[in-house]
């Protein structure tokens, strides 16, 4: 085991209130594993991650629980102390790689930078190994491109150097916030081919962070959907598609246009919209737009429960399979 | 058989980047470049390309919000790049457009209700008395509550700015409504609720869409037939049955491929394609796919091809085909 996440709570207080961003999940992340944390905006898996990397803007803060990575507490290390591990053992890819590559440093600089700061290696070493790495993302001649700056790099490359960078340190988990949503789909294919192969040649962990159901079915190992802070669903990929259970995961899998299917129908609505953070529905979040809502459902809280290895948050699982929802 | 609605004739728009001392020209940026596609009364036709292809200035031609280059523009029968400025805005009213960013398009000033009349007022089409009324039926239209006209866009969320923005476009009963990427700045959730709010809308009015987006799985949902761009330059234009089922173009082929499909167990074979889309500043004179393309032969670098029919309805610029 790499990461135990356990009874994570990381909340936002506000004016109006206090938002409880995260809300008391735990999930682990094997050796070499990829997870995805699969969610619509304002669900939280980019807080979640946020969280892990200890990069929480105030007013954001972790109200409880602990963040084991190899069995070691990172919410109880000094900044220092994640120093060293951040972009090292760990580290992060952004959705944005303009906006998170500094524009008036040359590419080589700010790989270097990583490399120089968590190895002890000569600035000759490290540029070697920049445009190794430069290269193993597949950068066409990367020691010219290394000289470039990231305006003179288009978005697919912008990802590629953004990769390099987080590799550079061979880390043993990444953590990718919608690595590819910026992109064409194109590209899409290109980066998620070369983070698959990326996780075979390094042998690292990965957690996927998207939006997107159809880039969690080619890439991910296991899944875990989040829904207003919690998890509602987790399950490995393959019995996640074929046998969704929960209400929420089935409505968005069924909400999704197809591309391998010819028929007109209409597409199926989850009706209304995500509920706003500081007036969340009493009992299950999900209630107020769930086709199968129950009147317990609006009074508690469901809690996570497991059948067969898949964990699903809903009361028609209470006895069990049987209320198995028919997907697609 | 179904009636022209809008005919495009080698439609072309080109930005200047940069010009020598005389103020010649000398790079060109090709945004579009003759173009030509019919849209049918009654039809769904959706224009699918990756960024920097020229979709949404195709789009903005046709709403009149750039002047094209060069080639025509048939509405109805009527030539709309022959007329002048005052004679072509009595046509703006009937072509209509649904932008892609419902937080940039609609004025953070004005309620929704003044943002729906205030195109009925500027084309006089109703008296001022009557305004309001039409506004709250459009309201409806959309899935909005009456109440919620005096209420402002920052107050919304995206699904529900976007329904404000289709209503807006309905407002002076177009013919033809381009939507510009309407749900791509949309969670899932709320995508399913906007396309078919769009399906119902062209039921109930009879409307004709461009639809333009980079999702194929969106543009396969919603259109009749599908025109896919690159650079500047149509590939291949089929109904969508056809064109999903048997796409002819390479690039078409790896976009279809390259769509992640939503079911782990079947792994298809990918095309992965090699490098960037190019600049279309100044692009080379051969086929503009040629960079990229796998089934590439010595010829393609150096004659462009053009779009051909090569069966029934399915045209297709490859030089693979139609010899």
């Amino acid at each position: 085991m790499l990461l135990e996440v356990n009874n994570l709570k990381t909340e936002f207080k506000l004016k109006h209130g206090t938002v409880r961003a995260v809300d008391d999940i735990s999930f682990t992340i094997d050796k070499g594993e990829i997870l995805a944390i699969v969610g619509e905006s304002g669900s939280g898996k980019s807080v979640t991650s946020l969280s892990i990397m200890g990069l929480l803007q105030k007013p954001g803060r972790i109200a409880g629980g602990e963040i084991l990575f190899k069995s070691q507490d990172l919410n109880k290390l000094s900044q220092q102390e994640l120093q060293k591990i951040r972009g090292n053992e760990i580290s992060m890819i952004f959705q944005e790689p303009m906006t998170s590559l500094n524009p008036v440093w040359r590419i080589k600089d700010q790989i270097m930078e990583n490399i120089t700061t968590h190895m002890k290696i000569s600035r000759k070493d490290a540029l070697a190994r920049t445009i190794k790495m430069l290269d193993t993302v597949g950068i066409p001649s990367p020691a010219d491109r290394a000289n470039d700056y990231p305006h003179q790099m288009s978005g697919g490359m912008r990802q590629r150097v953004m990769i390099a960078m987080a590799l550079s340190c061979e880390p043993e988990l990444l953590i990718a916030d919608e690595p590819t949503t910026a992109l064409d789909v194109t590209i899409q294919a290109q980066i998620l081919e070369l983070l698959y192969n990326m996780r075979e040649k390094f042998n690292m962990a990965v957690l996927l962070i998207t939006h997107d159901l159809g880039v969690v079915s080619e890439a991910a190992d296991r899944v875990i959907v989040m829904y207003c802070g919690k998890i509602v669903e987790e399950a490995d990929v393959k019995s996640l598609f074929k046998h969704p259970l929960h209400p929420y995961t089935v409505g968005l899998l069924n909400s999704i246009p197809q591309i391998d299917d010819d028929s007109d129908k209409r597409l199926y609505m989850i009706k209304g919209m995500v509920p706003n953070p500081l007036h969340m529905p009493p009992g299950c979040s999900f209630s107020d737009r769930c086709d199968r809502c129950m009147e317990r459902c609006t009074k508690e809280v469901p809690e996570l429960q497991e059948i067969d290895g898949h964990k699903v948050r809903c009361f028609l699982y209470d006895e069990g399979k049987e209320g198995e929802l028919k997907a697609i | 058989m179904s009636e022209v609605l809008m005919d495009i004739q080698n439609l072309s728009k080109h930005f200047t980047v940069e010009t020598n001392l005389l103020g010649k020209p000398v790079s060109v940026l090709k945004a579009v470049d003759d173009v030509s596609l019919t849209i049918d009364k009654g039809e769904a036709f959706g224009l699918v390309g990756e960024s920097g292809c020229g979709k949404t200035t195709l789009g903005k031609i046709l709403v009149n919000l750039y002047s094209p280059t060069s080639g025509k523009l048939f509405f109805e029968g009527k030539e709309l790049t022959a007329l002048n400025d005052k004679q072509r805005r009595s046509y703006c009213k009937d072509i209509q457009m649904i932008f892609q960013d419902p937080y940039a398009s609609l004025n953070p000033r004005m309620t929704i209700g003044d943002i729906i009349a205030e195109p009925i007022i500027i084309n006089h089409l109703l008296p001022t008395s009557k305004v309001e009324e039409r506004v709250i039926y459009l309201l409806n239209c959309v899935g909005l509550a009456q109440h919620q006209r005096n209420r402002y866009p920052h107050e919304f969320s995206g699904g529900q700015r976007q329904r404000v923005g289709i209503a807006r476009a309905l407002a002076v009963e177009p013919k033809l409504i381009v939507c510009d990427e309407p749900v791509s700045a949309l969670d899932v959730s709320i995508q399913a609720q906007v396309l078919n709010l769009l399906d119902d809308l062209k039921e109930e009015f009879g409307l004709t869409y461009l639809f333009i987006a980079h999702g194929l799985n969106v543009v396969k949902h919603i259109s009749d037939r599908v025109g896919v761009m690159y650079l500047g330059k149509l590939m291949e234009i089929a109904p969508k049955m056809e064109l999903y089922a048997n796409p002819l173009h390479p690039y078409t082929q790896a976009l279809l491929s390259a769509i992640p499909i939503i079911n782990p167990e079947k792994k298809k074979e990918r095309i992965i394609l090699e490098g960037d889309v190019p600049s279309p500043i100044d692009p080379p004179s051969g086929c503009r796919f040629y960079s990229r393309c796998f089934k590439k032969q010595d010829h393609c670098k150096l004659n462009a091809p053009v779009l051909k029919e090569v069966s029934p309805e399915h045209w297709v610029a490859c030089h693979l085909f139609g010899k």
